[in-house]
């Protein structure tokens, strides 16, 4: 199997700073056939193209551009459309390059849903330590707005698009979607609680369509493609293609685009280049922190939303850390825990007191009671995901699950 | 950037207090949010001092001490940590004597964590003001923080 490219199809074939390059390499022509069509039918072929959320959560695009559209703008004046940019998850960083080798894709790709969903403000929330990735949008949105693709009126309904760039602070939970809104009016980032989904009440109260940088990506290709040929890559369920990021234990880590349904196996090996200095493989943590460890039982799964949860496993962000034999997976665990416990924002006592338990249960394991300390850990965090607001207090339970079904007898 | 400019740049909205506050941070020789800086937005954008001093603080990139010249960002995240062939932060603690957290008595150097800085092909990876440096050992940081130190005793 090789790379197929939809996301990243642009990568280092023009100047990313230079919107004639783009435009010279067909750049923003998905866009200008779009504005011919109505939008519901934008919709339409986004719904048939069956374009999940790349984000992690892989829920339908189409459908969330339909509630946003049909969504009633009640003691509101517009829709927002917002770019979650505040990629966190450890072991994650295909949204990054996007930003850095190709920003004017993500700017089509937010025109077009824009113009779906009729939404006049966009936002682009991006952490701030992406500092190249700011520079970069910075130049493109600049460079849109002088050459009048922003800020102004582009066809007879009247349809225009703003745009601005707002940077995060530090903050892994700013990157759920609810915790984003508030941060991007200006507030701690606290969650809200949901529902109100965004599409009926986001930004300012109004009808608000978030999407991951990634999924952006995908929409000038899907318009310019159509929905069948899309189809035909990936799997039944996940359509299209991801980008995974592949670190640790291998010999070239880094990233790769490839149709979903593509095996754990082929990517360490093919594109990983295998293990590192002839070490044997041992796990693999999928989707970062709030992801799952998997044994060497998920190597021929095909990588997939759907696939992954079947074998207990999740996609996620599609981060692939990889672990030789000599890593304890104890330690790693505790990175992650510590992880939560420093991120949780502290609203919802069960995270705040849940996280900080998680850590003290493993640090104060007994050496003969590894399991017995597992089960208590995976109680304490069930009771978390269950009164937590949001997905921070919601995602313990996964890597300490999955421990549980792939190592029990190892931990 | 002083008052003046920001105000330009940045109308009296609360949804620009994160922008403003990186500003004047920015523009704070000492790497942090002062006191008089925070009464001032909080005036600026007619809300509570508590309103600014809560955001500021929510935020980790956002000091409300006096830090060094140099920020340091250690990433900790499981790929960076994990991937340590030995402590990068004992290293650096020998290196500059401080711990995550501390700045250096000369006030040139500010040692903190950061969580998953997105470079995990490049682990472990730090963040040196606005540079990433990846592929870190003893060796490497030893000669970026030498070649700092001779810059700024030149």
């Amino acid at each position: 199997m090789s790379e197929f490219r939809i996301a990243l199809r642009n990568l280092d074939t023009y100047n990313p700073e230079s919107y004639h390059a783009y435009v010279k390499r067909g750049g923003f022509q998905s866009f200008r056939k779009v504005l011919n069509t109505p939008p519901v039918r934008v919709i339409d072929l986004l719904v048939e193209a069956n374009l999940r959320g790349r984000g992690g959560a892989g829920f339908s695009t189409g459908l969330k551009n339909r509630f946003t559209n049909e969504a009633v703008c009640q003691r509101c004046v517009q829709k927002y459309i917002v770019c979650n940019a505040d990629e966190g998850e450890p072991g994650t960083f295909k949204d990054r390059i996007i930003m850095e080798k190709d920003p004017f894709v993500l700017i089509e790709g937010m025109l077009i849903a824009a113009y779906a969903i009729g939404a006049t403000e966009g936002y682009i929330y991006i952490r701030a330590e992406y500092y190249e990735s700011v520079k970069k949008l910075k130049n493109a949105v600049a460079q849109c707005y002088e050459h009048e693709l922003l800020g102004k009126i582009l066809d007879d309904s009247g349809f225009y698009l703003n745009m601005q760039i707002k940077l995060g602070a530090g903050s892994y939970l700013c990157g759920e979607e609810l915790t984003l809104l508030e941060s991007l009016e200006g507030k701690r980032g606290y969650p809200r609680i949901k529902p109100p989904f965004p599409a009926q009440k986001g930004l300012y109260g109004s009808p608000t369509l978030i999407n991951n940088v990634e999924t952006f990506a995908h929409i000038p290709y899907i318009v310019n493609n159509g929905a069948a040929a899309y189809l035909k890559i990936g799997t039944e369920g996940s359509p299209g293609t991801k980008i995974f990021t592949l670190s640790g234990d291998i010999t070239t880590p880094g990233y790769v685009e490839v149709e979903m349904g593509t095996t754990l196996q082929t990517l360490i090996d093919e594109y990983g280049g295998g293990m590192s200095d002839g070490k044997s493989f041992q796990s693999a943590l999928l989707g970062g922190a709030a992801g799952t460890f998997v044994d060497a039982s998920v190597m021929d799964t095909p990588m997939g939303f759907d696939t992954l949860k079947e074998k207990g496993a999740i996609l996620g962000s599609g981060a692939i850390f990889v672990l030789g034999s000599d890593r304890k997976l104890q330690d790693v665990l505790h990175s992650v825990l510590t992880f939560f416990q420093h991120e949780s924002c502290g609203k919802c006592v069960p995270c705040r007191v849940g996280t900080v338990r998680l850590v003290q249960l493993l640090e104060g394991m007994d050496a003969k009671k590894h399991q017995e300390t597992l089960d208590q850990m995976i109680s304490e965090a069930e009771y978390m995901a269950k009164n937590s607001l949001c997905p921070l207090g919601q995602s313990p339970i996964l890597p300490l699950q999955s421990i549980k079904k792939f190592f029990y007898n190892h931990f | 950037m002083d008052y003046q400019e920001i105000s330009k740049q940045y109308p009296p909205h609360n949804e620009n207090l994160l922008a403003i506050l990186h500003a004047l941070q920015e523009a704070n020789p000492r790497n942090y949010l002062a006191p008089e800086q925070l009464k001032w937005l909080a005036e600026y954008l007619n809300t509570t001092l508590g309103h600014v001093y809560g955001v500021a603080t929510y935020y980790s990139m956002f000091s409300v001490t006096p830090r060094g010249k140099h920020l340091i960002r250690l990433c900790k995240s499981p790929i960076c940590h994990t991937l340590q062939g030995e402590s990068l932060v004992e290293v650096l603690g020998e290196l500059l004597g401080v711990t995550p957290g501390e700045t250096t008595a000369d006030g040139f150097f500010t040692l903190e964590y950061a969580e998953c800085l997105g470079q995990c092909g490049k682990a472990p990876v730090m963040l040196l003001n606005e540079t990433i440096h990846g592929h870190l050992n003893r060796d490497k940081i030893t000669s970026i923080i030498r070649e700092l130190k001779n810059q700024e005793h030149e």
